[in-house]
Order: structure tokens, then C-alpha cells, then sequence
């Protein structure tokens, strides 16, 4: 008995929409053999991971908060891959809006007015199109790949935040510590639920789905982005630009990240500091897969990853495992997705020795 | 006469340095082309590396034994590269999407097994040879330096190099990675060989983790690796998968990464944020400078990098 795999006549749509909630179980089960292997109850831990932080009002718009960034970053990443663009780079993307955007609280400080805020969402945008424009360049000018420039791009945004908040822009007030002001009050996203820390990030990245969307479905320029990445001989036929969706891919891509990190700094961080992400751009390259690459599996997707993080912060404090589990539940979570594609493009057939293949006794 | 043994000192200390840091670049790069080469795109590099860095100095700690440490780094290593050999081999996933997702895991994986050794102090490998070595005149401390996994990676370049075209499972290997069905049709096993690539790759880089850990900054912190695996794999496209340019990028970019170390030797003062940036920024430089001849770059790539094989006869 061996078991083969035989191609698909056509990729199964069943499993394409199957496979993520396989994969969700798959994980669900390794995370309980995870937390028996380190010596608590698995069930008391998969409940304090799941059900517990959805509790209450509280817990609900922390959530709603944790999903944000992941939600926008990976919205991006989905429009880029769909034009076969890798952008593994959105948290660079993402550091670098949260200090263009933090820049401008810094600069007018307590002399800022209604408008502070929206100008540092412009920045932050901005901020995180710039950093994604470049390896853009790179890959249309020079052929330089991608993956690889966008990542690079990520440390050297992260030694940048370093050097600011250790240097020019460290408070002079702050005890030495790496970080710079507390922002004013105008530079602050208010929460929109009194008593909770959800802001208007949320409300963007709602926004971002349906726009999204519209953009892949809608549009031509989404239509010639996706036939460039699923066809890319019959793009260049058709005069579609290649150039023109890896521009379009990166610098949608890019935006939103950016917006996502000025989010992240004016709402419940106030201040930037060394560490402003716990890799939301990383962790969103897993959710745009998981919401297999469309923009409404992407909110569900986030959703999910939001409470994985919630969850692995309520294990820590109440069963001391630490944070970095939930990275080993994120690994295993895209690991059981992956695997269980294959059944997309492939059936699985048990060959038995005696009746179906006598040919290979 | 002092004057010139202090320059020559100097001048030995920036070697010694750039060669150690060379070295975890050697080892995992070396790993890598040896995959690419078999037609395999692993991009978890620096998720390897991680497991194997905390593998190693767990296994060093517990039981005291350094060799135990590398042992158990390497075994690490493989069983990472397993897991992606499995996926993209047999179940045919994305090489991308598998290897990022190695990387995301072995950095969670390293976190989470490393999270009690936080810290903990450690004699280098070079101090553990020569336990006087503090006490030693300057010139003969830069060479006790040069610690045994120094020489390993120094071998690699000359081992991988014999292997790949001068030897017959060298030319397989080399064939399966430019035309698996030409291989297939010849008769050869191409999984079977692409996964005993893919764990060579594994082992390697859990080989080059366990150098930082152990060897180079002899303790263990969360993602200590800080990019090197991916550096390694930029190394790969830039040494046009040949042994001898990835042997010099290797080297140019351990010179690079000291050179912050240097500047502040010579008493400059710029940030060390500022100086860090500087083998990213290398990194992007080189990549766009091999990259820019497209034509070159595609001819001298195996033909089936990153390509899945599904044998239908």
C-alpha cells in the first residue's frame, strides 16, 4: 500500500477554500501537543487562548486593534503577490511610516492643531511608499529581485528607528532611555470606544478590504495586475506592463503598511520606540496565504492572527509560557496550510498492492 | 620595532576578524548553492541558522560538551531542511512561501527553546582550545582566534568545489538542478537527490548558527543571526552559483560586517545604528550591480531553480 498523488484535471475549488480551515485544525492540534510538551493542560491553554480574550467589550476591541496592522499589511502583500511581487518587506514599510508619521508629532509638538494628525497619516503613508518605491526601482530598473531587497530594507529601517530614538530624536527628559516624547494629545488617534484602545486604524483597514477589492476586480489596471502575475507571457502579448504591476504591487503594498505603523505609533504605543511591531509585517505574509491572497478570507484571516497574538499574551500571563510560542503557532499554522494545497492541485490515490496496480507487484 | 609589531597587529586583527565573520556566511552560503545548485530555492536560510544557533548552545550548556552543541546544531539543521524537503519535494509546495515560512517558524521555534539560556555566559570555542588565551601577547591571541570551525569553513569552498565538478554525484546533482526531466529520463532519482541536497543545506546552516552561538559571539539571543542567513542567500545569486565568487562575496561582506568594530577602534564616532546598516546596504548594492545584466544572471542560474518535479511515468 503507498499512497500517490495525481494531478487534477483542474485546481479543486472545495479544497482551495477547505484547506485554510484544515490547516487552522492541524495547528490547533499541534499548539495542544506544543503546550502539553511544556508541561500545562492543553485544553485550560487552547481555552485561555481563544475564549478568554474575547470575554468582554475590552478584549473584543483589542482584537479589532491587534488585527489592524495585520489586516492592512497583508491586504498589501495580497494585491503584490497576486502580481507575483514579494514583498516580505512590509515591515520595514511599516517602521518606516510609523517614523515619518511620528517625525511630523515630533516636529510641531504641543503647537499642533486638528490638522497634525491627518498630515501625519499623510506622512506615514508616504513614508512607507517611499520605502517600497525603492526596491520598485531596483526591480524594474536594475532586475534586482524583491525578496531580497525589501527584507534588507527592513533592517536597515530598523537601525534607523534605533539610531533616532538612541540620538537626535531621543527625550532629553527620558532618563536616557531609547525613546523619544510622548506625543501631544492632537497627535494621538482617540479611542473609539470610550475605555478601550481601538482607534481609527481600524476603520482604514475596514476600508482597505472593499477598496481592494474593487481595485483587483474592477479596474483595469487590477485586471492587467493579475494577468501579469498568473500569465505573464500573455501579458507581455497583450502589451500589459510588467514594470507597471510590480510599481502598482509594491506601492500598494507599501501605503498601507506605512499607514499601518503611523497607526500603530499615534495610537496605543504615543511614542516611537525601539520595538514598535511584534512582526505584524512578517506575521501578515501568513495571512494573506491563509485568506487565500482575497480580501475578504484576508479580514477573517487577520482576525484569527489577532487573537493568536492575544491569546499567546493572555498564556504568558497567566501560565508563564513565553510570547515566542505564538511565532512556533504562526510557523506551524502556514507549514499545515501549505501542505494541505497540495490537495488543491492534487488527489491523493492509495494504491493497494494486490488489486489496483498489479503492475507494480 | 614596537611600532611595527603593533601595526602588525593591526593588521592581523582586521584579518582575523573579517574571517570570522566570514565564516557563519561561508557555511550557510556554501549550503545553499549546493541546493540551488540541485534545482532547490530554500529560502529559510536564516530560520535554520536560528534553530541551529539555539540547538547549539542548549545542547553546549546542558551537557558541557561544545562538540555535543555542533552536533546537535547540525541534527537541527537537518531535521528544518527536512520539513521544507518534505513540503516542496513531495508535496509540492511554493519554494517561496515554504521557505519564508521556515524562516518565521525557526525564528519562533528558536525563541521559544532559547527562552531559559537568555543571557547565559559561555567560554568561546577559541577560550575552551586555549583556556590562557586572554593572557597570550596580542599576535598569538588573533590566531588562537582562528578556532577549528574557522578552518571547516575555509575547507568548504575547496570540498564543495571538488564535489560539484569533480566527481560523478557532483555532475548529477548539477544536471538534476538544470533539467530534472533530462534526469529523470536518464533514470536518476531527482527527489531523492534534490532532499540530500536540500539536508546538506540544513546542516550547513545549522552548522553556521551554531558558529555564532558558540564560536563568534559565544551566547544566545533572540534572532542573533540578524539577517546573515538571507545575506547568504543574496551571496548565492551574486556569486553567479559559482564556488569562487560566493568564497570572495563571503569574505567581502565579513570585512563589511567589522567595520563598525573597526570604526570604533579608530575612535570615529558615528552611531553603531548608522554602521550596522551597512551590510544591508551592501547587500542591495551588490544584488543590483549583478543583477543589472538580466541575460547573465538568467544563464548562469540552474535552469530548474525553484521549479517543482512531478514524475507522471
Amino acid at each position: 500500500m503507498r499512497l500517490k498523488l495525481e494531478r487534477r484535471p483542474e485546481a479543486s475549488r472545495f479544497w482551495f477554500y477547505l484547506s485554510p480551515v484544515l490547516a487552522v485544525a492541524l495547528s490547533a492540534l499541534a499548539a495542544a501537543g506544543l503546550f502539553a510538551l511544556l508541561g500545562v493542560a492543553p485544553g485550560q491553554a487552547l481555552w485561555l487562548m481563544v475564549v478568554t480574550p474575547l470575554a468582554n467589550v475590552y478584549g473584543l476591541a483589542e482584537l479589532g486593534l491587534k488585527a489592524t496592522p495585520l489586516l492592512l499589511c497583508a491586504v498589501g502583500i495580497a494585491v503584490a503577490v497576486r502580481a507575483n511581487v514579494w514583498n516580505i518587506g512590509a515591515e520595514g514599510q511599516f517602521t518606516m511610516g510609523a517614523i515619518a508619521g511620528g517625525g511630523i508629532a515630533l516636529l510641531f509638538g504641543e503647537d499642533g492643531g486638528a490638522w497634525v494628525l491627518p498630515l501625519m497619516l499623510l506622512a506615514g503613508v508616504a513614508g512607507g511608499l517611499v520605502w517600497a518605491a525603492i526596491p520598485a526601482l531596483l526591480r524594474t530598473r536594475c532586475n534586482a529581485h524583491e525578496i531580497l531587497t525589501t527584507l534588507m530594507l527592513t533592517y536597515v529601517a530598523t537601525q534607523l528607528l534605533g539610531y533616532l530614538v538612541h540620538g537626535p530624536w531621543q527625550d532629553p527628559e527620558g532618563y536616557s532611555f531609547p525613546q523619544t516624547k510622548q506625543f501631544d494629545s492632537a497627535a494621538l488617534l482617540a479611542p473609539l470606544i470610550p475605555g478601550t484602545r481601538l482607534n481609527l486604524g481600524a476603520v482604514f483597514a475596514l476600508l482597505a478590504v472593499p477598496c481592494a477589492s474593487v481595485l483587483l476586480r474592477q479596474t483595469l489596471a487590477g485586471y492587467r495586475l493579475r494577468v501579469v502575475g498568473l500569465a505573464p507571457a500573455a501579458a507581455s502579448y497583450a502589451g500589459f506592463s510588467q514594470a507597471g504591476a510590480v510599481w502598482l504591487g509594491l506601492l500598494v503594498s507599501g501605503g498601507l503598511a506605512g499607514l499601518a505603523g503611523v497607526c500603530e505609533v499615534a495610537g496605543p504605543i504615543g511614542q516611537l520606540t525601539p520595538v514598535i511591531s511584534p512582526g505584524y509585517g512578517f506575521a501578515a505574509i501568513i495571512v494573506a496565504f491563509l485568506g487565500r491572497l482575497s480580501p475578504a478570507g484576508i479580514l477573517a484571516a487577520s482576525l484569527l492572527m489577532a487573537l493568536l497574538y492575544l491569546g499567546g499574551e493572555q498564556l504568558q500571563i497567566t501560565l508563564q509560557i513565553p510570547t515566542a510560542a505564538t511565532g512556533v503557532v504562526q510557523g506551524m499554522l502556514l507549514f499545515f496550510l501549505l501542505a494541505a494545497d497540495v490537495l488543491v492541485g492534487f488527489r491523493v490515490r492509495l494504491i493497494g498492492r494486490s488489486v489496483a496496480a498489479p503492475a507494480h507487484a | 620595532m614596537p611600532e611595527q609589531i603593533s601595526i602588525l597587529a593591526l593588521v592581523l586583527g582586521i584579518l582575523v576578524a573579517t574571517v570570522r565573520a566570514a565564516t557563519p556566511l561561508l557555511l550557510a552560503g556554501f549550503g545553499e548553492l549546493v541546493t540551488e545548485r540541485a534545482g532547490v530555492l530554500n529560502l529559510g536560510v536564516e530560520g535554520m541558522m536560528l534553530v541551529g544557533a539555539a540547538c547549539g548552545f542548549i545542547g553546549a550548556v546542558t551537557t558541557g560538551s561544545v562538540l555535543v552543541g555542533f552536533a546537535l546544531a547540525v541534527l537541527a539543521g537537518l531535521v528544518m531542511a527536512l520539513i521544507f524537503g518534505v513540503l516542496t519535494l513531495y508535496l509540492m509546495a511554493n519554494q517561496v512561501a515554504t521557505g519564508l515560512a521556515l524562516t518565521i517558524f525557526g525564528i519562533g521555534l528558536s525563541a521559544l527553546l532559547g527562552v531559559n539560556y537568555l543571557g547565559t555566559p559561555i567560554p568561546g570555542l577559541a577560550t575552551r582550545i586555549f583556556p590562557h588565551l586572554a593572557d597570550a601577547p596580542p599576535v598569538a591571541q588573533q590566531l588562537m582566534l582562528l578556532d577549528p570551525v574557522v578552518w571547516i569553513a575555509f575547507a568548504t569552498p575547496v570540498l564543495v568545489s571538488l564535489f560539484l565538478y569533480r566527481t560523478r554525484p557532483g555532475l548529477v546533482l548539477r544536471s538534476i538542478g538544470e533539467s530534472h526531466e533530462v534526469a529523470h529520463a536518464l533514470g536518476y532519482a531527482v527527489l531523492r537527490i534534490r532532499l540530500a541536497a536540500v539536508l546538506f543545506g540544513g546542516a550547513m546552516s545549522g552548522l553556521a548558527g551554531a558558529s555564532l552561538s558558540l564560536a563568534y559571539t559565544p551566547m544566545w539571543t533572540e534572532n542573533m543571526t540578524a539577517g546573515r542567513g538571507w545575506i547568504a542567500l543574496a551571496l548565492v545569486v551574486f556569486s553567479t552559483w559559482k564556488p569562487l565568487w560566493l568564497f570572495v562575496g563571503a569574505l567581502l561582506f565579513g570585512f563589511v560586517t567589522i567595520a563598525q568594530f573597526q570604526a570604533e577602534a579608530l575612535g570615529l564616532d558615528v552611531s553603531p545604528n548608522l554602521l550596522a546598516m551597512l551590510p544591508y546596504l551592501a547587500t542591495i548594492v551588490v544584488l543590483v550591480l549583478i543583477s543589472r545584466d538580466a541575460t547573465r544572471l538568467k544563464l548562469s542560474a540552474p535552469a530548474a531553480l525553484g521549479k517543482p518535479f512531478h514524475a507522471t511515468t
